[in-house]
Order: C-alpha cells, then structure tokens, then sequence
C-alpha cells in the first residue's frame, strides 16, 4: 500500500470521527445546560476550552454565548476543528482515495458533506441543530458499518480504524474534561445555594456518559450509583466499552499487528496503556484530573508522531539510507 | 401535458432519435413513446433525479479559472442517444482499422522511417511536428504498439454517417463519464431497460487492465499496473481515481515513484514495491524532467531511463502523439492503404493543408467559411469558426497562418447531427459527438457507443465541457 495512500485513510478516518465526536459533544452539552440552574459555573466559555480553540475564538469573536459558540465549533470555516472543516477534510481525503475505500463510502461521505452544506445557516433554531447533528452522528456510524461489513479488512482498512481509534481516544480524555469541571465553587459561599445544586451532582457525569452513549453500558457494568471515580475509570480503563480509551488502545493493537515494522508505534501504545492502568483514579478526581488528562492528550499525540514517523514518512528514510 | 414529437424539428440535421417531425426512428420508438407517457412534471423529476444522483456520486470534472479551480458537476442529459447496433459493427471496425494504422505509422516513423522514405508522407512534417520526441527513436515497444489507448472524435453528418473529426492518443479522457453515464441512467430510468437489449459497457476497465498487463516487461499473472496522475487539481482526476479504483490498482503521482538502477518502485509502507506498467495520465513533456521539462515536479526522475531499457511498460507511450497532430491526420487514410493495403472504413473529414501552396491560397480565400483548427490543441481552444467569426478574426487568423503554416489545417464547417435534450419546457435539437475509446495491446477493443457529448447552447457545436458542453448516455441497440 503506497504510504500517502495510508496517510489520506487515516486521515479520512480521523476527521470522521472527530466530526461525530464534536457533534456528540456538542449535543449532550447544550441538553446539560438546559438542566443546569441558571449561575452555574459551567458555561459556553468551557466547551471552547475543551475542544481546545480558545485562542481561534477570542481572536474572532469578543462575547461568549451560545449562538456565536455553536457556530465557531459547527460551521466557523475558520475553525480548522469545526464539525463542517473536519467533514471538508475528510471528503476531500476520501475524494482522493477512492480507489482503495468502497465507492458507497466516498457517497456517504460526499452526501453529508452536502446536507451540511445546504443546512447550515447562522439562524438556525435549537431543534434544527439537534437534528443536524443526530444526522452527522447518524451518518459517521452508517460509515463505520460500511467500512467494518463492505470493505476488505486489509491494510487500507487498518489505517482508517488507526486513526478512528486514536481520534476517539483522544476526544473521550477530552470528556473526561468535561466531568472534571466542578459545578460547586460559585455556590459554596452560600449553603442554602449548596442544598439547591444537591440534585445536579451527579449530573455533569451522567451527561459525559450519555455522550458517549455509554450510560446504559456503566449501568451493567459498575452498578453502582453515577460516581465521579468510577466514570472516569470506566472510560479509562474499560476494555468492552468501544469509546473508553481501554477498548480503543486494545483495538489499535490488533489492526497494528496486521502491519509491517509496528513496533514502535506499539511501543508507544504500551506506553500509554501503562499511563491509563496505573493511575489511582480515587486521589485524581479529587485533585489533579485536568494534569493527568493533559500527559494522557501528549502521550496519545506521541503514537500519532510515531504513525507518521513509520509509515508516512518514507521520503525522509530513503534519504537517511542513501 | 407531455412531449410532443410532432414540433420537434431538427431541420435539415441528421436527429439520432427522429426522422422528421413525428416520426422517430424505428430503433428509438419504444423510448420515444415511454417518454411521451410522462407527463411534463414526472419528467422534471427524473431530471432533478440526475443531477442529485451525480451530486451524490460525486461525478465531476474541474474547471480552471482565474478565480481558482472550481470543481463542477458533470452535466448529463436524461434521454439516451441510441445507434444501431449494425450501423456501430462497422464503425467499430473501422475504429480499430485506423488505430492499428497509426500504430505502424508511429512505430516507423521512430524506427525505420519507410513511410517518409516511400514519400507517402512528407518528411518535414515530423521535423516540425510538436509531439516528434527525439528521445524515442530506436525504440520498440511491446509488440510495437505505442498508442493503446485511442479517443476517437467522431461526428455524423446530414448522410447520416460517421465522419472522424481527430485522434487523441496522448491522454485521451473522458471514459469514466461515459460508464457512470450509464449507471446513471440505470438509477433514474431503470424502465427504460425493459424493452431493450442494449450492449453492456461495463467491461471496459476490465478491458483496460488486460491491455496494461500485456505491456508488462516481465510475463506475469498479475502485473502492478498503476495509473500515474498529475494530481487532484488535474481536470481529470476524477477519471484518474476512478480507473484506478475499477481495475483496483493503486493511483499514484510522481512523487509516490522512485526510479533506482533503471527500475520503477512505488514507495509503499513496507519500502519500495516494484512497478510493471504505469496508465500514465500525464503529458510526454512532464513525465520525466532529467528528459523533458526539467522543472516539472509532476514526472519522475529515471522514468525514460527506464523504460528505454524496457525495465516498466508506459501507455501510451512517450512519443505516441506524434500521431495526434490535426496535420498528420490528413495522412491517415493514406497510412491505412500503405500499411495495411485496405481501404480505409470511417472516411476523414475533408481536410485542407496550409503547407500546400493551392490548398493554402483556397484557405486564405474562403477563412469565412471555414473551420481553422491549430495543429496541436485540444480541448477546442485556439479555433477559428469562420461562419462566426469577425473581420478582425479572420485578419488575425490569416497572419498566424502565413507564419506558421505547418502549424494549422482547416475544414469545411460540417454539420453534427443533433438529438433530443429535454429543456424547460419539450424536448429540442442540440449537436452531438461522439468519443468511442479503442484499446491495442496483443488484442484490439472498441467500447460499445462512447462519450456523447452535448453542446447545450442552441444552435452551438462546442461541446466541450470545459466549455459548458453536455452528455448523454449512449446506447447500441439490435433493431
């Protein structure tokens, strides 16, 4: 398989499911907002953070409020992350790999690029945008059926499921962001505010879980009552969840293991399962979340340099051999 | 309110579809009388149905323009053009007839020369012919084919025959749209299908790959054949990928190859792969810049080296269009007799030289009647249509000929035929073309039908799509 071939699938396989995730995140956060009292600390402002756009934002725009923020992070092509650049992306890396995805897959892709396209509108209404963005989930999981039950699972396949997986491990640490954000702190001068915020204690949590629709799978598996630890260590650690990160380093393992000179990027993947086993959640939620989940982003960057180092890179060996 | 034949009028035009007004031709009446049984708005309907199956598709084509390149939707017109199936066996003869001539003609004129010497040919012709590569003298491809991939242009006159307008044997393009044409039609109008028995097209990238593979300079079952493109600003990437991905080979650009010890490798992720045979879609003078154009970062370094030694098989090869010259192509009846000792089947169109002194003086006199083409553009570009043109045109035409006269012939305006394109409100007479795609490698193909292009615009015989120019879907049909 020619290496700027590999590089554009993973590419394609990426920008998918950063599309999805963003969408995803975008959804579940406004639905948490509308739950939420009014004067909470939690606001616009900290989905920018999470995304991690908050310099492309302040350059552009001065105030922070919902209309302005869903639009930086839908449809904004200024935005190199927003949901419409991540889609122009990947039709454009499927548009020029169509000779090895399967042709009802560069359609898939082209059709959403065009309801995107045609749908978005900077007055669009809360329930049109919920329904664009069920559309864009709808259809990235409709590719990842088309590729997973129409595409030979060789090499071309193994690139687009590496960098679906790192993509999604990397967005779900940025979930884990989210579930971090302490709701109490603009209420804890005031106990009788404190007895008011008891019902939505759980709730950011619960939330983070229902974006990954992974509610229904903590359910089964802890048990146990929503609990800040045992979220983060469900997404962390799980291995039959397929957005925890557990799941997504063992699945990046296997597709590795049906490629040639894997075994740095393997080593890099250790590593990083390494970070995600050994930690002690209980005395991370409590203090030192956010500066975990910033060593976990850089250790899951180091895989995608090795990536790139190994497979995308043949230019620069060539030149080393000689 | 549906169509109405009887004011369909194609005036004095030969209509693919009608005879005269009311009265289609006995080949396309079942389509005729299905489409009068739908009513104005079902029509409109099946049409929005093309062009959204063509946007999902994804077919299209690039524009270049000083605002950028625009990547535009293939235009297709929703009522197929029919030929019949006996009237196309002899066409299609006479396609392969004409291609198996120019290939002896190429491969003499860059080896022995017997045509030049025989003086059938005059010799000067090829000194100043712009596709002569010097390069390629001496060589001998693969059993001596140097064009195995050929585009035809082929017009129909009043009489109703076909007539050949040029050769393309440098890149010719455009074979992608005629298949997803017919995918197209089989989305939109799958009834159409019920009352007919129409050639199957589908084997021709099948077609393609046995032609490559039998060009690889090792005997093997499965050669690596890939397919070269400029890249994905070319105006025909879309064709590119798509020909790659219909003979699942990979689709590379210059920078993906490397040419080591005379050898062409791909850079793969496991290193250097070997390559047997490279579709290059790419022109001569940008394949290879130690040899050509030395600035060209398309090309690979070494390519030439390589293939002079027969190390890789190029198709076409470099060179092969010193055949796709509107100059040459006067000569190519007169190849046909010389090398084959046949009659040739699909007459040329009436062509005048500018280097003979009579025929040049009839030129210059009659510029405005006249069709001026210049001898190495495609694409349309660069003509004189004289019946259109002004004053100041023809003036101007006439000082470029007098320069240059090896550089330009001219024709009589000939008429397209026409055929019926659905408007806003009936169906009307638009010109057509046709570009069948002839195959040489150890065996000749022709497709069944080719690319019919459409020249949308009333009246008008541009159809280049580059041009606003449309398409159709081309059946042959067994009366």
């Amino acid at each position: 398989m020619l290496s700027s071939v590999a590089e554009r699938v993973y590419w394609l396989g990426r920008y998918l499911e950063r599309a999805e995730n963003s969408a995803r995140l975008l959804k579940v956060y406004s639905a948490m907002l509308f739950d939420l009292p009014r004067g909470t600390s939690l606001d616009w402002s900290t989905l920018i953070d999470i995304v991690g756009v908050n310099e492309g934002y302040k350059e552009k725009y001065q105030e922070v409020d919902e209309k302005l923020v869903v639009k930086h992070l839908l449809a904004d092509t200024d935005n190199p992350n927003s949901i419409f650049n991540s889609l122009v992306m990947a039709r454009e890396n499927a548009r020029t790999t169509r000779e090895v995805i399967p042709s009802e897959a560069w359609e898939q892709v082209n059709a959403i690029y065009h309801v995107l396209k045609d749908k978005l509108n900077p007055r669009m209404g809360r329930a049109a945008r919920y329904s664009l963005l069920e559309e864009i989930i709808t259809n990235s999981q409709r590719l990842e059926g088309l590729f997973i039950s129409c595409m030979s699972h060789n090499k071309a396949f193994s690139f687009i499921e590496l960098g679906r997986k790192l993509e999604r491990a990397d967005m779900t640490s940025r979930l884990v962001d989210v579930g971090s954000i302490n709701l109490l702190p603009a209420f804890s001068s005031n106990p009788s505010q404190r007895l008011v915020l008891e019902p939505y204690e759980n709730i950011v949590w619960m939330n983070v879980l229902r974006c990954l629709g992974a509610f229904q799978a903590y359910r089964q598996q802890v048990q146990n009552r929503v609990s800040g630890n045992a979220v983060v260590s469900f997404l962390l650690q799980n291995e039959e969840f397929p957005r925890s990160i557990g799941f997504c380093l063992h699945e990046l393992v296997s597709q590795l293991e049906k490629l040639p000179n894997n075994e740095d990027v393997i080593r890099a993947i250790a590593r990083v399962k390494r970070i995600t086993r050994e930690v002690d959640v209980e005395s991370l939620v409590d203090r030192g979340l956010l500066e975990f989940i910033d060593e976990l982003q850089i250790s899951i960057a180091d895989i995608h340099e090795e990536i790139t180092r190994v497979w995308f890179n043949l230019e620069i060996k060539l030149k080393e051999d000689s | 309110m549906s169509i109405s034949w009887k004011s369909y009028n194609p005036g004095e035009f030969y209509d693919e579809l009608i005879s005269s007004p009311g009265y289609p031709r006995k080949v396309a009446r079942k389509l005729t009388k299905y489409l009068s049984s739908l009513s104005h708005v079902e029509l409109q309907q099946r049409k929005a149905m093309v062009e959204h199956a063509i946007k999902t598709m994804g077919i299209s084509f690039t524009v270049y323009s000083e605002a950028g390149n625009i990547d535009r939707q293939w235009p297709m017109d929703l009522v197929p053009r029919i030929i019949n199936q006996t009237k196309w066996d002899r066409t299609s003869d006479g396609l392969k007839q004409r291609l198996r001539a120019l290939n002896c003609f190429i491969n003499d004129v860059y080896n022995d020369g017997k045509i030049i010497k025989d003086r059938v040919v005059p010799g000067d012709l090829l000194k100043k012919s712009k596709n002569y590569r010097k390069e390629c003298a001496g060589m001998k491809p693969l059993h001596e084919v140097w064009a195995h991939i050929c585009g035809t242009d082929l017009i129909r006159d009043k009489d109703g025959e076909f007539y050949v307008l040029e050769d393309n044997l440098r890149v010719p393009s455009g074979v992608s749209y005629m298949l997803e044409n017919r995918t197209v039609t089989k989305r939109v109008f799958p009834e159409l299908f019920e009352n007919y028995d129409i050639q199957p097209i589908t084997d021709y990238p099948t077609q393609l790959f046995d032609t490559l593979a039998a060009i690889s300079p090792k005997p093997k079952d499965y050669p690596e054949v890939v397919v070269l493109t400029p890249g994905i600003y070319n105006s025909a990437y879309f064709e590119h990928s798509f020909l790659a991905q219909q003979m699942g080979c990979e689709l590379v650009q210059g920078s993906d190859l490397h040419v080591e010890d005379d050898y062409v490798f791909m850079k793969t992720i496991q290193g250097l792969a070997p390559v047997d045979v490279i579709y290059r879609r790419i022109d001569d003078l940008f394949l290879d810049p130690e040899v050509f154009n030395t600035d060209s970062a398309l090309g690979v370094p070494g390519l030439m080296r390589a293939w002079l030694k027969g190390n890789v098989g190029l198709a076409n090869a470099p060179g092969a269009g010193v055949a796709d010259d509107k100059v040459v192509y006067t000569y190519v009846p007169k190849m046909i007799k010389y090398y084959l000792d046949e009659d040739p089947i699909l007459p040329n169109v009436p062509s005048f030289l500018c280097t003979d002194k009579l025929q040049l003086q009839h030129v210059l006199k009659n510029l405005d009647k006249l069709v001026v083409k210049p001898a190495n553009e495609s694409g349309g570009y660069g003509m004189l249509i004289g019946p259109q043109s002004t004053q100041r045109q023809r003036a101007e035409f006439a000082r470029r000929i007098k320069a240059n006269p090896r550089e330009y012939m001219a024709q009589p305006l000939i008429s397209l035929s026409t055929a019926p394109v659905l408007g806003e409100s009936n169906m009307e007479p638009r010109h057509v073309d046709l570009r069948p795609f002839c195959l040489q490698g150890s065996k000749p193909y022709v497709t069944a039908g080719g690319l019919t292009r459409v020249a949308m615009v009333k009246g008008s015989y541009v159809v280049n799509s580059s041009q606003g120019g449309g398409s159709k879907d081309t059946w042959i049909v067994r009366e």
